[in-house]
């Protein structure tokens, strides 16, 4: 698609991205995507986690080098690789996570870096004011003097999209701006912008919220698999469709016969922590329970609940029926839930250990010590077996499993959980940064323990996996879960308004 | 420039950094002997004569090292876990004040049966010492560095009230000292005629038994798995939290045999001068030994090597003693720098 074509004759774009390609090794974060951004528009930048919106944006600040493409503001070409001339050129990001310094104030957050660092407290009688008629222009309500520490979260966001604005830039950038706002924030936020606008600002704002997007843009640019899918008018477009386009109109086809579901052997009824509110979902034996979601809805959450790292506030966890008394990761561990980590080397693994240390991380009070004492022939022998069974390419048992690829390291924690012969499974982003032949190897190992009767629970980012693999989908959005829909009962339009907290309001 | 990690560095590139730190130690301090007006060869030789060149100066190595390998395990047992005790020094002075108020003559027994007493006396006061600061942490999250490096000062001056007071010997003529032991509360001297008492193999067994738990024990595994990544060893199902406790209790108690040995050892009666900074150095030994059990040994006969041969050397020839100080600082410097270099090479652009 180009929309070159269909944007020509509205003067000179403000900012122009021309046929960038970035790759990451052998994966395509962006490929040959193109968009003009005219004076006074907001466009929308949609897509799933890992669509490629940010590394797209990264590129255009500067914090990347594309591939190939160019980037243009005012009809000049921007250096590739310097965040300086992005600035320079008047291109302001108002990130996810804010940059701020908390112990220092307002005025000191949005001055910083304009002038030097000595004569800073010489311009402060004038930063305060530029600030003050900013805030009154753009209805940013802050307080100067106020330290950045004691704001709200709303506030601080105020004080990012200043300091844009105290820059001149002509360009704002706002990445998932509304993620940590109040509904009551997101509208004053909305104001501001509108005001920017007719100011004459341009605007690209990235979410995934389809609400969202259908009342602040102009245009929607659809982004998946780092391609640019689709560009739509606003006011030609609605939910669904766009919906639709993110996820994508071919979802794929689960390969894995379906199976009735056996007993439950995991129940929470209304639970809730802290990010987690009212969840209830049951685990079935022999079915693979796949959990959907835009990353960082609560997915970590619900799994270190499962897990046994944190325990309900309100709510039962049952096990096979019962309460367990009280809920750890030893209690989870004997309760036989396997897990898989999300972050195989921050969590599921010792960098220093080897492997034979890594393999008995979870059962060496259990089967490799007696009153106390190491069993280390007996545990090397089993991390041996380990890697005959489950394929792991190692030098030996001794080996530290820093050296290990991802994909041996990821098959060792399978091993580790597998041989335990568990009846629940938690497996959490379990092929993430693995090649093609170790995905295959650990999904065909998370089936074969399905047809051995384990309730699994898959969390993924990627829904294709979650389609292939799951017997029932939740999906879950800001800690909140849908309800279960059987495979196939979820189509990608529907999906698409699970994920973006639209469900259960049309048709579903 | 940056530094890029090393993925797999040789037994050779591990084990370099005790070496350069010592030599350059010795770099360092041949450049201040030049200064001080000495003849830098002249001044090793004579702290090398100094601390090994006869028996007695050889013995007087020993006894000093002593100490300073229980200091020493208490600190590596405890850096080890990621547990940061500065305070083996209060430590150590709370087993010496036990010894000293028990050793006394308040409790009568012979000898087999006084002085394992007197040690464990020694070792629970200060595994409850370490205790608090090791609780504070694992409940309210009080960062340990900051509580047990304060107790050092607190428990000085505690020991300084106990000497004024309660502790301190009717026939002292005045001096702030406690009474002396009774000859059942002394350690005997491993040989008869030679001045190395029952401590300095005391200290011996601890690094043996010390390696052993590390080794062989799952105590020994999980203060190793908390030390290295403790949210893997907790989610993995290690209870972080007694691990720390136990860590606590292995290392204030290690610390607190060290004073229970200068004095049922060495001294007899405790003072506040009893150590010269013992429970610091420790830390000093622990880093050298790159907080292995049986390096604790090595570098502690190293340190005390350093510190007896200086007192020597400077009688001599003048050189003054600080020379060891130096010595000791510089040497864990390089040691810092060292350790690094031999997980990272520097790479330009």
């Amino acid at each position: 698609m180009t929309d070159h074509d269909k944007t020509a004759g509205r003067g000179t774009p403000v900012l122009q991205m021309h046929k960038i390609t970035k790759t990451f090794g052998n994966v395509i974060a962006n490929e040959n995507v193109s968009f003009d951004l005219h004076k006074g528009e907001v466009i929308a930048l949609l897509g799933e986690n890992g669509a490629g919106k940010t590394t797209l944006m990264n590129i255009l600040f500067g914090q990347y080098t594309a591939d190939h493409g160019t980037v243009s503001v005012f009809g000049q070409r921007l250096p590739a690789g310097n965040p300086r001339a992005a600035l320079d050129a008047g291109v302001g990001m108002v990130h996810q996570h804010f940059t701020l310094a908390g112990n220092l104030t307002v005025w000191e957050n949005i001055a910083l870096g304009t002038k030097g660092l000595w004569g800073l407290s010489m311009h402060a009688a004038a930063a305060k004011s530029k600030i003050r008629a900013l805030s009154q222009k753009f209805h940013l309500d802050v307080d100067p003097n106020a330290k950045v520490a004691s704001l709200t979260v709303g506030q601080k966001q105020r004080v990012e999209i200043l300091k844009a604005l105290y820059r001149d830039s002509q360009i704002l950038i706002l990445d998932e701006p509304t993620a940590v706002l109040t509904p009551q924030e997101t509208d004053a936020l909305f104001a501001t912008l509108r005001e920017a606008i007719a100011l004459g600002l341009s605007i690209i704002f990235i979410s995934h919220k389809l609400h969202e997007v259908m009342a602040i843009s102009s245009r929607v640019l659809v982004l998946r698999h780092g391609r640019l899918v689709a560009e739509r008018a606003t006011q030609d477009t609605n939910r669904d469709e766009l919906a639709r386009l993110m996820v994508g109109g071919d979802v794929a086809q689960p390969d894995i016969p379906m199976r009735p579901a056996g007993p439950a052997l995991l129940t929470l009824n209304n639970v809730s922590t802290d990010q987690l509110q009212d969840v209830s979902l049951t685990l079935h034996a022999g079915q693979i329970t796949g959990l959907a979601g835009v990353s960082g809805n609560g997915q970590s959450a619900l799994s270190d609940l499962i897990c046994g790292l944190i325990a309900p506030k309100s709510g039962d966890l049952l096990i096979n029926g019962q309460a367990p008394k009280s809920w750890s990761p030893r209690r989870a561990l004997s309760a036989r839930i396997g897990r898989i980590p999300e972050d195989r080397h921050k969590t599921g693994s010792i960098a220093d250990f080897d492997l034979t240390e890594n393999a008995i991380l979870e059962t060496y009070a259990q089967k490799f010590a007696k009153r106390g004492w190491m069993n280390w022939a007996g545990a090397a022998s089993h991390a041996q077996h380990l890697i005959d069974t489950y394929d792991v390419r190692c030098p030996g048992p001794a080996t530290r499993i820093r050296l290990l690829s991802g994909g041996n390291m990821q098959k060792l924690i399978l091993g580790r959980v597998l041989e335990e012969d568990p009846q629940i499974i938690i497996a959490n982003q379990p092929v993430r940064g693995l090649d093609i032949g170790a995905v295959n190897y650990v999904h065909g190992r998370l089936a074969a323990a399905r047809e051995a009767g384990a309730a699994v629970l898959l969390i993924s980012e990627d829904l294709d996996e979650i389609m292939k693999l799951s017997d029932q989908i939740h999906v879950i959005c800001e800690g909140r879960l849908s309800p279960a829909f059987a495979r196939g009962q979820l189509d990608a339009a529907n999906l698409g308004k699970w994920m973006a907290g639209e469900g259960g309001t049309h048709a579903a | 420039m940056r530094l890029e990690p090393i993925t797999n560095p040789s037994v050779l590139r591990q084990s370099m950094p005790p070496i350069l730190a010592i030599l350059g130690a010795f770099a360092v301090a041949a450049l201040l002997a030049l200064i001080a007006g000495g003849d830098p060869l002249a001044v090793f030789g004579l702290i090398i004569k100094g601390a090994m060149g006869s028996k007695f100066a050889l013995l007087e190595t020993l006894n000093r090292a002593t100490p300073l390998i229980f200091t020493g395990l208490a600190v590596a047992v405890a850096f080890r876990a990621k547990l940061w005790n500065i305070g083996a020094e209060a430590q150590f002075y709370a087993g010496a004040a036990v010894t000293a108020a028990l050793g006394t003559g308040v409790i009568a027994a012979p000898s087999a049966i006084l002085l394992p007493t007197l040690a464990i006396g020694a070792a629970l006061a200060g595994a409850v010492l370490l205790l608090i600061p090791a609780i504070l942490k694992t409940r309210l999250k009080v960062d340990e560095v900051v509580t047990t490096l304060l107790f050092n000062f607190i428990f000085l001056l505690f020991i300084s009230y106990l000497l004024e007071g309660p502790l301190k010997d009717p026939m002292g003529m005045g001096w702030p000292k406690s009474a002396r032991l009774t000859p059942d509360a002394r350690l005997p001297r491993i040989v008869d005629g030679l001045r190395l008492h029952w401590g300095f193999a005391l200290a011996l067994i601890c690094a043996a038994a010390l390696w052993v738990i590390d080794r062989k024990t799952t105590l020994g595994f999980e203060m190793r798995a908390v030390g290295q990544n403790v949210e893997a060893a907790r989610f993995a199902g290690i209870p972080v939290n007694t691990v720390v406790l136990k860590t606590a209790i292995l290392s204030g108690g290690l610390a607190a045999m060290g004073g229970f040995s200068e004095v049922a050892g060495l001294k007899g009666s405790l003072t506040l001068d009893l150590s010269p900074g013992f429970g610091y150095t420790g830390i000093v030994v622990a880093m050298l030994a790159l907080l292995n059990p049986l390096g604790v040994v090595f570098a502690a006969l190293f340190v005390a090597a350093i510190f007896v041969g200086a007192d020597s050397m400077s009688r001599a020839i003048g050189v003054p003693t600080y020379l060891a100080d130096i010595m000791l600082a510089s040497a864990l410097l390089m040691m810092v720098l060292a350790i690094l270099f031999s997980k990272y090479r520097i790479r330009s652009g």
